[in-house]
């Protein structure tokens, strides 16, 4: 499913240039559920965005579902992220002025164009069928969360990345969000990549990966 | 469906999201738009009633009158180049001309009882009266007997009625002018006059015969009487322009004028002065229309700054799109289609308030308007034009953000 060959990746730093990412390899089988840790800096967001294909590396190549992503231009790499991959972030992002309905269906809205049914189903299954009008503000954060994760989902995207999906959350809402993603992988067979720093959350997972300074320095099995 | 109707929904939640924003965005392309329309309905306006005056006086016109001549290298005031021989050759030898009037004019005083004034007293033909599309408001213009008879008979226009007659019909009235005592019978109707061209109002109209009893009518060294002018119409305004050049031939062979001589006449048509008029009018609600183009400009503007504020404010909201699957020409289209909604709305409701500001302005009885399709085609689609325009480098600007630097914007 993901395939990292020798990434490496430097981002401009005045004259000198910052070394984020140096020679990572990494293989996900589709599937899988991974976590990502390490200590802030290491590495963990820019992994993450390059897999995403928000980002290109400066080195190596990226195979995803074994077509080489890193050499294409912006435009193509919109549309892998619009087919492939369903995001979820620490701060939720979802659009202010949209209701939860609206938001959900945004997810379709560059992938063939919204349809409100499959977005109120999406919703169904998150739970907030009743909450479809409300608009975030109205919403608690592991509402909000849920309603991100039907966006991620309403385009059924194999591959799955979520950025500390509950750095924001209190533990009780945050077991739930973990729980409902844990039980998508197990039922839908999604390949899900996640960011934590939390030692329990990544106990839900098949695979953890430590980062630190920009190379992976363990991988466990669980 | 949804995908052609969702980037359309979207400039639309964008436009009323902000809604006195997009308010003063679009009134700036208002006043803007009715300026323009407003201005040029003006210049059209104007222009159009200009020429129907022209219209009045009859557009297959043409008047020769002596002109100046050049004598040893000096130039010379009016002279007396023009004679009966010349009106009569032009009658007899010029095709596609349906009438020909010489006429004498003089200043001459003018005296009834107590009442006197000094006038211009023209003495002509019948067919002047055709000629110049001269109307009778009251009696009859004199007729080819009282011509050939050399009666004494007057046509007054309508200023000369008022002062001489006040309150009293003029028809059967009696004017005394130089040697001469005249009955009045008819009574020109008042019509608009064209500074240029003199008014009928103000003139005095008897048989070019009777005239020659009132004054002396100059002759030329060869003995031919001397006219003032002559009128006549071509039967074909087509035909306006050749007509032109035959007489200038046939006059130049009769009075006898070297092939480097300047003319000694000079002949106007009407057809020549509209045309004329027409260009300098044009140019006029060009000129207008430029003028307030600037407004228009300056609405332009506002449509940028507001999309260059509402890019920096969804920075954020670009980047939840990016990463939604959002390619650049989906960011671009959207604000490109937001700036050109609020232009198009400014484009539509400034049509509306210009057409209602030039209709008023005309009946009022300020000033003739004309609103024509093209002004409001023209305001309408640079109003969008501007909007795309102006639009472009905002939506641009949307379009190039990085996703993650926009992600993680507050």
């Amino acid at each position: 499913m993901i395939k990292l060959e020798n990434i490496t990746k430097t981002y401009p730093m005045g004259k000198r240039e910052l070394t984020v990412l140096s020679g990572v390899n990494l293989h996900i089988k589709q599937g899988e559920l991974v976590a990502i840790m390490g200590p802030s800096g290491s590495g963990k967001s820019t992994i993450l965005n390059l897999i995403g294909c928000l980002d290109k590396p400066t080195s190596g190549q990226y195979y995803l579902e074994d077509r080489e992503v890193s050499s294409l231009n912006g435009g193509e790499l919109a549309q892998v992220r619009g087919k492939k991959i369903g995001f979820i972030f620490q701060t939720f992002n979802l659009l202010p002025r949209l209701s939860a309905l609206a938001n959900v269906e945004l997810g379709m809205r560059y992938v063939g164009g919204s349809d409100r049914k499959k977005a109120a189903e999406a919703l169904e299954r998150v739970g907030l069928g009743e909450r479809a009008n409300h608009r975030p503000t109205e919403l608690s954060g592991g509402e909000q969360q849920r309603v991100a994760i039907a966006r991620a989902l309403v385009k059924n995207p194999p591959l799955l990345l979520a950025d500390e999906p509950t750095g924001n959350l209190d533990s009780k809402s945050g077991e739930g969000i973990i729980s409902m993603l844990t039980s998508l992988h197990a039922e839908q067979g999604i390949t899900l990549v996640m960011i934590t720093h939390d030692a329990n959350i990544a106990h839900h997972c098949q695979r953890i990966i430590h980062l630190k300074d920009g190379q992976i320095v363990t991988e466990e099995t669980v | 469906m949804s995908k052609w109707l969702d980037p359309i929904t979207t400039a639309w939640n964008g436009v009323i999201t902000h809604k006195l924003r997009s308010f003063l965005t679009i009134l700036g392309i208002v006043i803007g738009v009715s300026a323009v329309i407003t201005l040029m309905s003006v210049g059209r306006g104007t222009t159009a009633s200009i020429l129907s005056t022209i219209e009045n006086i009859g557009s297959d016109l043409i008047t020769i009158s002596p002109g100046s001549f050049t004598f040893g290298g000096v130039r010379g005031g009016v002279s007396q180049t023009l004679t009966m021989g010349d009106a009569e050759a032009i009658s007899e030898q010029v095709p596609n001309i349906s009438a020909v009037a010489p006429s004498y004019s003089s200043n001459l005083q003018l005296v009834v009882g107590g009442e006197n004034m000094n006038s211009q007293v023209t003495g002509t033909t019948p067919e002047y009266q055709d000629i110049n599309n001269l109307e009778i408001a009251s009696g009859i213009f004199f007729s080819e007997q009282d011509y050939q008879r050399g009666s004494k008979v007057a046509v007054i226009g309508s200023n000369i009625a008022e002062t001489l007659f006040g309150e009293v019909s003029p028809v059967g009235q009696q004017i005394r002018m130089g040697g001469i005592i005249a009955r009045v019978i008819g009574v020109l109707e008042s019509r608009e006059s064209m500074m240029m061209m003199g008014s009928s109002n103000d003139a005095l109209y008897i048989p070019l015969t009777a005239m020659q009893q009132a004054v002396a009518q100059p002759r030329t060294p060869q003995g031919a009487r001397v006219v003032s002018s002559i009128a006549l119409t071509v039967s074909d305004e087509e035909q306006a322009d050749s007509v032109v050049e035959e007489i200038t031939e046939l006059l130049r062979t009769r009075h006898k004028l070297g092939p480097v001589a300047d003319d000694d006449f000079r002949i106007i048509s009407i057809e020549e002065i509209s045309s004329t008029i027409s260009e300098v009018t044009g140019t006029m609600t060009l000129l207008l229309g430029a003028i307030a183009a600037i407004s228009l400009l300056v609405g332009g503007i506002g449509v940028m700054n507001i999309m260059l504020v509402s890019v920096l404010e969804r920075t954020r909201e670009i980047g939840i799109r990016k990463a939604l699957g959002a390619r650049e020409r989906d960011i671009w289209g959207q604000f490109l289609i937001e700036a050109a909604f609020l232009s198009f709305a400014g484009g539509i409701i400034g049509v509306i308030a210009g057409w209602g500001i030039s209709f008023f302005i005309d009946s009022m009885g300020i000033m003739t308007t004309l609103v024509t399709p093209d002004i409001v085609l023209l305001a309408v689609s640079v109003s969008v034009g501007i909007g795309l325009f102006f639009g472009f480098y905002p939506a641009w600007n949307a379009s190039r953000l990085n996703p993650i630097e926009a992600l993680r914007s507050e």
